[in-house]
């Protein structure tokens, strides 16, 4: 399936989404809010069928953030970026996708871990690396450290 | 002795009506089945697994964080600390992904070397986790004969990177410096040598009745499961998941090159033992092939003296000895990069072994935790 | 009558100690060369030394006793496994002359007194507070109990052949041939069978569950340290001992030399070299049949360990001992 193609059936499923394209991906930019009905039809579409999550992580562009999935489909050997925009900075939550891909688990709890966002209806979300009673989210961009982080601008 | 004791009188109690409590043991941070710091919390009854919760993050040094404040050359050595049996494989990936972002051509002498390394890479590892695979199970004996065979490999390495383990010898345009000039004989004669032993590791632990009872239908992974966990690398091709990056995503050259992706599609300990064993006989036919046309000529594309990347997003695959690794770069245009992730594959093969051990006895677990081939710093990164 | 004793005594315990270091240095060398490695070089000779230093250094070592270990108990698991082992070591007929007690129900008494071990392991296991150590000490319990009935059957096999359970008695039997070369098919299966057993019941590869290194970490002696420790595993070592020397008695003649037929030329050239060096050269051949398996089996589960025992050895050694009682009352032996 070209890109056209995946951008007329993603259209479809969620119309909030806009597209980007560079030389390797096709980037679907969607609202948080809608991610989750774009992802499980990125995955169930028989066309389309992405059955591998290959990255799940986030970026802090302070105010907002930004989830990524990078997602391959391994019979159709097609590969799409989705970036869910997430806004606010006090308490940022996205629907979990641990109900399509097991492995989302663990990365979603890495996420939260370092930057703080909430997945609704993960089935388990702690702290994964850091200790529980830790401050902060170090991974985004206004943490301060003034032991641990030297500053050199 | 006070949980011994309560057991105790709880039976009393109930009489006939056996009661028993849970029981919990900690495998790990210090443990001889975890190599390294991984930490399991084990639910037990008797000896059998009813859950398992890794705890992780013993060994965290943030290296994403870290990388945000170095550039991008900076960044060639904390890879390295990841996956440390996969060193060169690491480096290669940010190397590569530097590459594609500038549009730098690499030579093909460089690209041949790092073909050379990788898979040499690739042998190393899949030797030490044999000798490691039997020491899990109770053999002490192919311990070290994988690190005889495994010897010589970092011998070579030495002699071309001056280190042993953690290279920093492939670099954004090339290599680093041109390999030594004895390198490429002693590949030859490697080669021959391991022609020879391999069969040796068959004879005394892939042949032997326990062995096979030990590993045969046990640690049971589908086809499905193993995509739904993002399992990738002899994990998944265990499973008969063909997810080699070097077919599907090819880099460095492998595209030219003749060799075969193993799957083995029985799912269990066994399976994935043999498709490691196989992969140490493809990697030999691919540095038979390199070592045969091994081009003359530069080292180092055209690099400028300071790196900086175009603004943008960008995603590079490579295959190391345990699966897929992923480097996500994120650029603002400046010489450090914006945000940077590196997909380990050991982070998504852990996240399966609580699916895979539930239910089986402690000793399967163990079994089935060598056969996964974790390699903690990569999931702790 | 004392001073025999006392001598007894002085020796027995000196030949504890010398068979502790000799065994552990024959076992770090066999490992080693198996290993495509030298072992222990740097303390004397060839590290001959070595276990001597190694002694030193685990007296030295500090006795620590875990934090909620029944103390008592605790102290109690090395002195008893150490002192069943000793007990173990005295009808055994060292060469015709060396024997400590000449007992009627020599055969007997070993196969009570080693069964004993199962009780001292149960004890250091459950005493020190610690998971790892109560699995190991779990698994022992169902292990040595299992393979005790086939090490009991097999012994049992050649009492029927040799028609006595006094050692001396049943080397005496051997004066024409090894039981291993006249007794047909059941001693081989017995010697087998019975090699296959007491390897699981000394706890050592390939049925090493109850220490299990990469699963419990040490088993049930996870918390001992130093001299206890050392207790622990010289009693290993000396049950090694024993049980290659009951193998060698019963099968391949303890003492007598290598015979065939009655007063031949053959015999009388073997009859030069000493009864000592026979003896020690058959034990020290299935000592090294143990340390084989030790350095290239991978270990057993515990299902598989205790489906070979009542699935499979079980039910040969029933039939085995119906095969020798058979062959004992035909006369089909030599």
């Amino acid at each position: 399936m070209d890109a056209e193609n995946m951008k007329q059936r993603i259209s479809s499923a969620a119309p909030a989404a806009s597209f980007e394209v560079d030389k390797e991906f096709l980037y679907v930019i969607i609202p948080a809010d809608n991610l989750f009905t774009l992802i499980k039809t990125l995955k169930t579409d028989p066309d389309l069928s992405f059955n591998h999550l290959s990255c799940l992580t986030c970026i802090d562009r302070n105010p907002e953030f930004y989830m990524i999935y990078i997602l391959q489909s391994f019979e159709k050997k097609h590969e799409i970026v989705v970036k869910a925009k997430i806004s606010g900075r006090s308490n940022p939550a996205i629907e979990s996708v641990s109900s399509l891909w097991s492995g989302a688990e663990l990365l979603e709890r890495e996420v939260f871990d370092f930057f703080g966002i909430k997945f609704n209806n993960h089935p388990d979300l702690r702290r994964l690396f850091l200790a529980d009673d830790w401050n902060g989210f170090p991974l985004r961009k206004d943490y301060a450290d003034e032991v641990n982080i030297e500053n050199r601008n | 002795m006070e949980q011994v004791q309560n057991i105790v009188s709880d039976r009393e109690l109930q009489g006939s009506n056996l009661q028993t409590q849970e029981y919990f043991i900690n495998v790990g941070p210090q443990h001889p089945s975890t190599h390294g710091v991984l930490h399991l919390k084990i639910k037990l009854d008797g000896e059998i697994i009813e859950d398992v919760d890794p705890i992780l993050g013993y060994i965290h040094r943030s290296v994403e964080k870290m990388c945000e404040k170095l550039s991008y050359r900076q960044i060639i050595p904390i890879t390295s600390r990841m996956d440390y049996l996969s060193a060169h494989i690491n480096n290669q990936a940010v190397a590569l992904a530097v590459e594609k972002a500038m549009a730098v051509e690499v030579p093909p002498r460089a690209r041949a070397i790092r073909i050379l390394m990788a898979e040499l890479t690739r042998i190393g590892s899949h030797q030490l986790w044999w000798g490691v695979m039997g020491m899990d199970l109770g053999a002490l004996t192919p311990f070290f004969w994988g690190f005889r065979d495994r010897e010589m490999i970092t011998e070579m390495f030495e002699e071309t990177c001056g280190t042993r383990l953690t290279m920093n010898y492939i670099i954004p345009g090339g290599v680093a410096t041109d390999v030594h000039p004895d390198f490429i004989g002693k590949v030859k004669n490697y080669i021959r040598h391991l022609r020879k032993k391999l069969p040796e590791y068959d004879e005394i632990l892939t042949g032997n009745r326990i062995f096979i009872e030990r590993t045969r239908g046990v640690g049971y992974l589908s086809p499905e499961e193993a995509v739904s966990f993002g399992c990738t690398g002899p994990t998944a091709r265990g499973s008969g998941v063909s997810c080699d990056i070097r077919k599907w995503h090819s880099y460095d050259g492998y595209d030219k090159l003749d060799f075969n992706e193993v799957l083995f599609n029985e799912g269990d300990n066994l399976a994935r033992y043999k498709v490691r064993i196989k992969e140490i006989w493809e990697s030999l036919r691919i540095i038979e092939q390199v070592v045969e046309n091994f081009p003359e000529g530069e080292v180092m594309g055209k690099m400028k003296k300071v790196i900086k990347l175009p603004k943008g997003e960008f995603y590079q695959r490579v295959e190391t000895a345990r699966g897929e690794l992923g480097v996500y770069i994120v650029s603002d245009g400046g010489n450090t990069p914006y945000r940077i992730k590196f997909r380990s594959p050991n982070f998504s093969n852990l996240s399966v072994l609580k699916k895979i051990v539930v239910g089986s006895k402690i000793a399967d677990m163990v079994a089935t935790m060598s056969t996964l081939d974790l390699v903690i710093p990569d999931i702790d990164r | 009558m004392i001073i025999t004793a006392l001598i007894i005594a002085i020796s027995v315990i000196t030949l504890f100690a010398v068979l502790g270091l000799v065994l552990v240095y024959m076992e770090r060398k066999v490992a080693a060369f198996m290993q495509i490695r030298l072992g222990p070089m740097r303390v004397g000779p060839w590290g001959i030394a070595q276990t001597l230093a190694d002694t030193v250094k685990l007296i030295s070592k500090e006795d620590i006793i875990p934090n909620g270990a029944d103390k008592f108990l605790f102290n109690l698991a090395p002195l008893m496994v150490t002192v069943i082992a000793t007990l173990a070591l005295a009808p055994l007929p060292f060469s015709d002359k060396w024997i400590i007690w000449d007992s009627n129900v020599g055969v007997f008494y070993v196969a009570a007194i080693s069964s004993l071990t199962v009780i001292s392991i149960l004890t250091g296991g459950w005493a020190s507070n610690n998971k790892y150590s109560l699995i190991g000490a779990m698994r022992s319990g169902a292990q040595i109990v299992s393979y005790e009935l086939s090490v009991g059957l097999s012994l049992v096999a050649m009492v029927l052949l040799s028609g006595s359970l006094s050692f001396s008695d049943i080397v005496m039997t051997q004066q024409d041939a090894w039981w291993i070369f006249k007794g047909h098919l059941p001693a081989w299966i017995a010697f087998m069978v019975f090699i296959i057993a007491s390897t699981a019941e000394l706890n050592r590869n390939p049925f090493d569950l109850p220490e299990a290194e990469s699963e419990l970490t040490a088993g049930f002696h996870t918390e001992y340290s130093g001299m206890k420790f050392a207790l622990f595993m010289l009693s290993e070592y000396i049950n090694m001992f024993i049980v290659s020397a009951v193998a060698a008695t019963l099968f391949l003649g303890g003492w007598m030399p290598l015979h065939f037929g009655q007063d031949n030329f053959f015999n009388h050239i073997m009859d030069y070299i000493p009864p000592l060096v026979w003896f020690a050269g058959k034990v020290f051949f299935i000592i090294f049949l143990i340390m084989w398996f030790r350095w290239t089996f991978p270990r057993l589960r515990i299902d598989q360990l205790l489906t070979l025992e009542w699935k499979y050895l079980l039910p040969i050694s029933l039939i085995n001992v119906l095969a020798a009682a058979w062959i004992t009352v035909t006369g089909w032996h030599f």
